[in-house]
């Protein structure tokens, strides 16, 4: 594509429209999820392993939080306010938002060469070579190379193709592994993670490492330039004069 | 502008009007084949909608997974119930001999069971799983009548679409559809594991749906209607569960 007059001979196209849209769509997807997962987790944080638990049962784990129900022991006098319902009605909502957008993303990126092109591993990025050298480079806050100015390094590239093709998969294959109905016809979905009660802390932990994401992703974009890399994420551009910063 | 976005527009415009007509066309269909939950309506419709619509075109026929009777859960839990009215007190000083079961509608002959009625027709079981919306769940062995041999018995017309049942207890009841009212694992049940089923799990009469969630396994069953409309049954959002803020359809 040629560039336009209106725009500066430095500027970068970071980010397709696919990208932008389903990346922002996604983002809310997942606040949604999150908040109406911690309203859901709250009426029973006990965790087992297994097909079935209940407070009668030792549980795996605890979170070492009042319940918003009377009926589980907590160890604190007070319980929390409920908000089951209206969460879960939102958290199915915001799933199907979410596996939606990952339908729209995941065939469009295999069609449009997205993921082989920007998340998988190049050509000489199959040892570990690259990986340690990154790394190091991190740890020394050095400025990236400029070939990084139009396309992920290989710890970026690691970071984003796990919470893409491993991550999201997992926490939506979990989810549904929760749901009897869908159970009923699919049963291989929950009896291969070991029960109802094992998919039901694996949805959690799953949770868990995507929020481990979330932050160091919102880190590591705050501390290499918000300002440019919202542009980028929003309009799909980034003059190159910003990329180090 | 230049031409590539123009094209883009044009498409952008052609996919949303395409859009537009499939939901347009699609309503009516999905309405005709039973796929719009009585509580499609508000902010949370759209994914109630999607998940009951898919569920129902994807597992009608299919079975709530069965469990070896070593599985059975040592310990169940059953949750908290509200004090007992005194309706339900008087029936169980009596040994629940005049627990009776009235069944109406549009039936071709509305029927009050008894107890012993129920106890007389074919006997089924599973030992199948309750999970509750809060997360825990136990294995237990459920076992009474087939909810379909009742309404055939009550000669159920064709036109039902929700079969609603209704506790002794004040403002609990639920609805299930016809596929899931005439499916054979959802039993009206009497007895549990190795003994009568215990009050505080739903005795003298729960109906199980063990391919929903526990919720819809309303406990001391009294009634059930059918019905080809949610309309006139409460606010006609399909059971007490949305008027409490939770989904109609509980198999998620």
């Amino acid at each position: 594509m040629p560039a336009t007059a209106s725009l500066p001979q430095t500027t970068i196209r970071r980010h397709t429209t696919l990208v932008r849209v389903t990346h922002w769509l996604t983002f809310v997807c997942f606040v949604a999820l999150l908040v109406t997962g911690l309203a859901i987790v709250v009426s029973h944080p006990r965790f087992y392993w297994g097909e079935t638990g209940n407070v009668n049962m030792q549980p795996a784990f605890v979170i070492p939080i009042p319940a918003s129900r009377a009926t589980v022991p907590t160890g604190y006098n007070y319980v929390m306010p409920d908000h089951n319902g209206a969460g879960r009605y939102l958290h199915f909502e915001a799933a199907w938002g979410l596996v939606l957008t990952a339908l729209v993303y995941g065939i469009a990126g295999i069609w449009t060469g997205h993921f082989r092109k920007n998340l998988l591993a190049g050509r000489g990025e199959w040892s570990w070579r690259p990986y340690w050298k990154r790394t190091a480079q991190y740890l020394r806050m050095s400025r990236p190379d400029t070939d990084e100015a139009g396309a992920y390094n290989v710890l970026q590239k690691a970071a984003y193709a796990g919470t893409v093709f491993v991550l999201f998969p997992a926490v939506i294959w979990t989810g549904l592994a929760l749901s009897p109905g869908f159970n009923a016809a699919f049963p291989f979905f929950v009896n291969v993670l070991g029960g109802r009660q094992s998919a039901r802390t694996l949805h959690f932990l799953v949770t868990i490492a995507l929020v481990i994401f979330f932050v160091v992703h919102v880190v590591m974009v705050a501390v290499s330039g918000f300002r440019s890399r919202m542009r980028g994420m929003i309009t799909g551009r980034v003059g190159d004069e910003e990329e180090g910063a | 502008m230049n031409p590539i976005s123009r094209r883009k527009l044009i498409t952008g415009g052609l996919v949303t009007a395409a859009g537009v007509a499939g939901v347009a066309a699609g309503v009516p269909l999905a309405k005709k084949y039973g796929l719009i939950p009585p509580d499609c309506r508000g902010v949370y419709g759209p994914g109630e909608t999607l998940t009951y619509g898919v569920q129902r075109l994807l597992t009608t026929n299919a079975m709530a997974r069965t469990f070896p009777r070593e599985m059975i859960s040592k310990v169940p839990f059953a949750n908290e119930i509200a004090p007992p009215s005194d309706a339900f007190k008087k029936l169980e000083a009596g040994g629940f001999a005049e627990w009776k079961l009235a069944v109406n509608g549009i039936v071709a002959r509305p029927t009050v069971f008894s107890l012993s009625d129920l106890k007389r027709m074919p006997v089924h079981s599973h030992i199948t799983e309750v999970s509750c919306e809060e997360g825990w769940s136990y294995i237990a062995e459920w076992i009474g009548t087939p909810l379909h041999g009742v309404l055939r018995e009550a000669g159920v017309l064709p036109q039902a679409r929700y079969i609603v049942y209704r506790s002794i207890e004040k403002d609990w009841w639920e609805s299930v559809d016809m596929a899931d009212a005439m499916h054979p694992q959802t039993l009206l049940t009497y007895a549990m594991n190795d003994g009568e089923l215990p009050v505080k799990f739903g005795g003298p009469l729960r109906l199980r749906v063990p391919r929903q969630l526990g919720y819809k396994s309303v406990k001391f069953v009294v009634g059930l209607t059918a019905t080809d409309s949610m309309k006139g049954f409460g606010k006609g959002l399909g059971s007490a569960s949305p008027e409490a803020g939770y989904a109609w359809y509980a198999g998620i």
